[in-house]
C-alpha cells in the first residue's frame, strides 16, 4: 500500500500562527533534531549524568548542613607548602587549569575532525588524553595525602565532621572514574581517526567524544566551587 | 541534511544466520523484546509466589511453618522490589517499548542495536544477581522495598548482610541496562521515525513509552546515588543516612547522617518511577480502546498534552509519600497542592477513553475487556489517591491496608490488566496467532472479579487501622475478630486469581504452537506494526521499503469510507481504492 512517490502530500497540514503550529512544525520531520542519532544520544545521556552529579552534590549539601560536628576548612585541607610558601588550594587551582585547557584542546580536535585533518585531530586528542590523565595523577597525589598525611577516611578524620571524608571520595572519586572513562575514550577514538576508520563515514564521534569531555570539565567546576570554594 | 544510521540502510545489509545471531546475541530488537518480556514474566512468577505465601500467613496465621517473621518480611521487600522493577519496568519498556517503538515508527530497528542487546543481557545479570540473595547466608533483605535507613542495614532486619548489598548492586546493574536501554528508546523515536511520522501523528502508545523513558532517565540517578551512598554507610562506614544510633544498647559508630535524605531521594525516584510504569500502559491501552471501539481516540492532543504534562507534574510530588517522615509540615502543603493538580490531566485521560467508547462500535475481544477492566480498576485506584494526597487524610490511614490497597489498584492492578490487553492484541503480531479466546474471557473474568475481591477488602482493613508489613495482628484491641475472617477471604481470593495467572500461561505456549492463525493485521488496526509485509515481522521489519505515513493512527470508521479503518501508510489517492476489507 506505501508507496514512495516523492510528489504526494506526507506533511501534516501546518499552522505556523499559534503554539498548536510551532509544535506541529517542531515535531514535523523524521527527525527532531538536527543532527546524527549518535550526538542526541550522547546529549541524552549527559542530560541523564546531569541528575546523577546534581543528586551527589545535594546530598552533599545535604549532610553538610545537617551534619553536628565543624565542617573542616577546605583553604587548610587543600593547601600546600611550596618552597616554603603556604598556598591554599593550589594544587586544586593547577587541576582545574589543566582540565579546562584540555577543554580547550579538544574543541582544537574537534575543529580539525571536522576541516578533515585526522593528524591534527589525532595530535590534539591525544593532548587532550595526556592532560587528563595528569589531573588524574594530580588527584592520586591529593587522595594520598590526604589519606597518608591528613587522616582523612570516609568513616571520620581528625579536622571535623565525618561527612567531610564521606563526600570527599565519593564525589572526587566518581567524577575521577568519569574522567578515567573519557581518558579511555578519548585514546580509543585516537586510535581509529589515526587508522582511517572515520574516513566517508565523517567525524562526528569526535563532537561526540568532545560533548562528553566537555561535560566532565563542567561539572569539575561545579565540584571545585560547591565543595573546595564554599 | 541525512545521516546513515541502521534505520537507512538497505534491508539485505546484515542477516544473522546461525541460531546463535539470530535468537540469543541477537540485536534485533524484536527478538530482545522477546527476551526481556520472557525473563520479566519469570521473575514476576517468582514475586507472586511471594505475594502467596504472604496471603497464606495473613489468611491462615501460625498454620505454616516454613514462614516465620523474618521470612515474611523478606517476601514482602522482594515482591515489592520484583514487581515494580524488573516486572512491570522492564516489561513495559523493555519489552513493549522494544518491540513497539521500531514497528510503530517505521523504522528497520532502534539507532543502536548493539547497545540494545548489551541493555538486555545487564538486565538479566541484575536479575540474577537479586536472585541469588535468595540463597546467600541471612537471605533476601527484609527492610520493605523502600529500603528505608537506618533499620535496612542495621542488625536485626533479616537479610542485613549479604541480602541487602545484592539488592543494591542488583538495583545499580539495573539502572545502567535500562540506561542503555532508555537512550535507544528515546533517541529512536526522535531521530529515526518513518517519513511523514511526524510527532502528533504517532500512536498513544510510542507517546506513554517515549514520556516514561525520558522520567526513567532522569528519575533512576537519585535511585543509582542514594543505593551508592547506601552501599558505603554499609561497607565503609561512611554515615550519609545513618545518625547516631544505639543497637542493642551499644553505640555504632555512625554519626550525623540524615535518614530522611534517603527518603528524599528514594522518593524522588520512586514517585516518577510510578509514572514509568503508568505511562506506557495509558498509552497502550488507548491505542486498544480506539482499535476495538472501532472510534478514533477522543482527545489526541489533549492525551499527548495529558502524558507530557503527569510526566512534568510527576517529578514535583515526591514527598506526599512523606507526610509521615517528619519533614518539615509546610513542605506537605505544596506537595499536597501538586499532588491534587495530577488528578487533572488524569481524569482527562479517564473521561476521554470513556468517550471513545461512547456510541463506539464496541468489539468485546479479549484485549478490549482487558481495556475496560483497566478504566474500572484505574478509577478506583486514582479516587482512592485523591483521599491519600491530602495530608491529614493521609496522615490516620498511612501505613495501612488502605495505602497497600491504592497503590495495587492504581500501579498494580491497573498497569497489569493494561499488560494483558497488550499481549492478547499484540501475540497475533509477535506469533502469526491468536491467544485462545475462550481461556481468556476466563482468564480476564477471574482475574478482574478476583483482584477486586482481593482489594476492595482491604479498603476496609485499612480504615479499621490494620497496619500493612505485619506478619500478625498481636493483641490490638481495636480491631475486629471479623478482620481476620476477611484477611482469610482475600487470600482465598488472592490463590485462585494466581493460579488463574498459570492459565494464562498455558495459554501463551500453547497458542504459540496450536493457536488459530491471525493473518498480519486480525484486528483492522491503522498503526505501522499491523501492516508489515511479514508476520512475524522478520528482520529489519520492512523488506525492501520503508513504509511512508499519510495520516494519524486513528483513522477508523472514516465517513465516506467503505473500509472502518485507514492504516497510517495509506495515501488519500489509495483511499479511494479502498473496499470493505481495508485492502485496494
Amino acid at each position: 500500500m506505501s508507496t514512495d512517490d516523492k510528489q504526494k502530500k506526507v506533511a501534516a497540514p501546518i499552522a505556523t500562527d499559534n503554539w498548536q503550529g510551532a509544535v506541529s512544525d517542531w515535531g514535523a520531520d523524521k527527525q527532531v533534531f538536527n543532527m546524527p542519532w549518535g550526538k542526541l544520544m550522547m546529549w541524552l545521556f549527559l542530560l541523564s549524568d546531569t541528575f546523577v552529579f546534581s543528586v551527589f552534590l545535594i546530598g552533599y549539601m545535604n549532610v553538610r548542613m545537617s551534619s553536628m560536628d565543624s565542617w573542616p576548612l577546605t583553604s587548610e585541607v587543600f593547601a600546600l607548602t611550596i618552597a616554603g610558601y603556604h598556598i591554599p588550594l593550589v594544587l586544586i587551582a593547577i587541576m582545574t587549569f589543566i582540565l579546562i585547557t584540555s577543554s580547550g584542546t579538544m574543541a582544537m580536535a574537534v575543529n580539525f575532525a571536522y576541516r578533515g585533518d585526522s593528524r591534527k585531530t589525532v595530535l590534539f586528542m591525544t593532548a587532550t588524553a595526556l592532560l587528563g590523565a595528569s589531573f588524574l595523577g594530580m588527584q592520586a597525589f591529593e587522595w594520598a595525602k590526604l589519606i597518608i598525611e591528613e587522616g582523612v577516611r570516609p568513616w571520620g578524620n581528625p579536622m571535623g565532621s565525618a561527612q567531610f571524608g564521606a563526600t570527599f571520595f565519593m564525589i572526587t572519586g566518581f567524577h575521577g572514574l568519569h574522567v578515567t572513562a573519557g581518558v579511555i575514550f578519548l585514546l580509543v577514538i585516537a586510535r581509529r581517526v589515526a587508522s582511517g576508520h572515520y574516513e566517508g563515514k565523517g567525524y562526528h564521534i569526535v563532537e561526540i567524544t568532545g560533548l562528553y569531555w566537555h561535560f566532565v570539565d563542567l561539572v569539575w567546576v561545579f565540584i571545585f566551587a560547591l565543595f573546595y570554594l564554599w | 541534511m541525512n545521516y546513515t544510521a541502521i534505520v537507512d540502510q538497505p534491508d539485505e545489509s546484515h542477516h544473522p544466520t546461525s541460531f546463535m545471531a539470530k535468537y540469543i546475541w541477537s540485536q534485533d530488537h524484536k527478538v530482545i523484546a522477546i527476551q526481556y518480556s520472557i525473563t520479566a514474566l519469570f521473575v514476576g512468577l517468582v514475586a507472586l509466589a511471594l505475594s502467596a505465601m504472604m496471603r497464606l500467613q495473613l489468611g491462615f496465621p501460625d498454620s505454616f511453618s516454613f514462614i516465620d517473621p523474618s521470612s515474611y518480611l523478606q517476601f514482602v521487600t522482594m515482591h515489592g522490589m520484583i514487581m515494580v522493577i524488573y516486572l512491570l519496568t522492564a516489561l513495559l519498556l523493555g519489552g513493549f517499548g522494544n518491540y513497539l517503538i521500531p514497528l510503530m515508527v517505521g523504522a528497520r530497528d532502534m539507532v543502536f542495536p548493539y547497545l540494545n542487546m548489551l541493555s538486555y543481557w545487564t538486565y538479566l545479570l541484575s536479575v540474577i544477581v537479586l536472585l541469588a540473595s535468595f540463597f546467600v547466608p541471612g537471605g533476601p533483605t527484609g527492610a520493605g522495598w523502600t529500603l528505608y535507613p537506618p533499620q535496612t542495614i542495621l542488625p536485626g532486619t533479616p537479610g542485613n548482610d549479604g541480602g541487602i548489598i545484592l539488592m543494591l548492586v542488583s538495583l545499580a546493574i539495573f539502572i545502567v541496562a535500562f540506561t542503555m536501554g532508555g537512550l535507544n528508546y528515546v533517541t529512536t523515536i526522535l531521530q529515526a521515525r518513518a517519513r511523514g511520522m511526524t510527532l502528533m501523528r504517532m500512536p498513544l502508545t510510542i507517546w506513554g513509552i517515549f514520556t516514561a523513558t525520558i522520567l526513567g532517565l532522569l528519575a533512576f540517578p537519585a535511585l543509582l546515588v542514594s543505593a551508592i551512598m547506601m552501599m558505603l554507610d554499609k561497607l565503609v562506614g561512611t554515615s550519609f543516612f545513618m545518625p547516631a544510633i544505639l543497637s542493642l544498647g551499644e553505640p555504632l559508630n555512625y554519626t550525623g547522617g540524615s535518614p530522611v535524605l534517603f527518603q528524599h531521594l528514594f522518593w524522588f525516584f520512586g514517585h516518577p518511577e510510578v509514572y514509568i510504569v503508568a505511562l506506557p500502559a495509558f498509552g497502550m491501552v488507548s491505542d486498544v480502546i480506539a482499535t476495538h471501539a472501532r472510534k478514533n481516540i477522543f482527545g489526541y492532543r489533549m492525551m499527548v498534552w495529558a502524558i507530557v504534562a503527569i510526566g512534568g507534574l510527576s517529578f514535583v510530588v515526591w514527598a506526599h509519600h512523606m507526610y509521615v517522615s517528619g519533614m518539615n509540615p509546610y513542605f506537605g502543603f505544596f506537595f499536597a497542592t501538586t499532588t491534587l493538580i495530577i488528578a487533572i490531566p488524569t481524569a482527562l485521560k479517564v473521561y476521554n477513553w470513556s468517550l471513545t467508547l461512547w456510541r463506539g462500535n464496541i468489539h468485546m475481544t479479549v484485549p478490549m475487556m482487558f481495556a475496560i477492566g483497566f478504566i474500572f480498576t484505574f478509577t478506583h485506584g486514582g479516587l482512592t489517591g485523591l483521599f491519600l494526597g491530602n495530608v491529614v487524610v493521609d496522615l490516620p490511614l498511612s501505613d495501612t491496608y488502605f495505602v497497600v490497597a491504592h497503590f495495587h489498584m492504581v500501579m498494580g492492578v491497573s498497569p497489569i490488566m493494561v499488560l494483558f490487553a497488550a499481549i492478547y492484541h499484540w501475540f497475533p503480531k509477535v506469533t502469526g496467532r491468536f491467544l485462545h479466546t475462550g481461556l481468556g474471557k476466563f482468564h480476564f473474568w477471574m482475574t478482574f472479579v478476583g483482584t477486586y475481591s482481593i482489594y476492595l477488602p482491604m479498603h476496609y482493613l485499612g480504615f479499621l487501622g490494620v497496619p500493612r508489613r505485619y506478619f500478625a495482628m498481636g493483641p490490638t484491641e481495636f480491631i475486629p475478630e471479623s478482620a481476620q475472617s476477611l484477611n482469610a477471604s482475600i487470600t482465598i481470593s488472592a490463590l485462585i486469581v494466581g493460579v488463574v495467572q498459570l492459565i494464562f500461561l498455558f495459554n501463551i505456549i500453547w497458542s504459540t504452537f496450536k493457536g488459530k492463525k491471525s493473518g498480519p493485521n486480525p484486528w483492522n488496526a491503522t498503526t505501522l506494526e499491523w501492516q508489515t509485509e511479514y508476520t512475524p515481522p522478520r528482520h529489519g521489519n520492512w523488506g525492501g521499503k520503508i513504509p511512508v505515513v499519510y495520516r494519524w493512527a486513528y483513522d477508523y470508521s472514516v465517513p465516506g469510507v467503505k473500509a472502518d479503518f485507514i492504516p497510517q501508510n495509506v495515501s488519500p489517492q489509495e483511499v479511494e481504492m479502498m473496499d470493505d476489507k481495508g485492502g485496494a
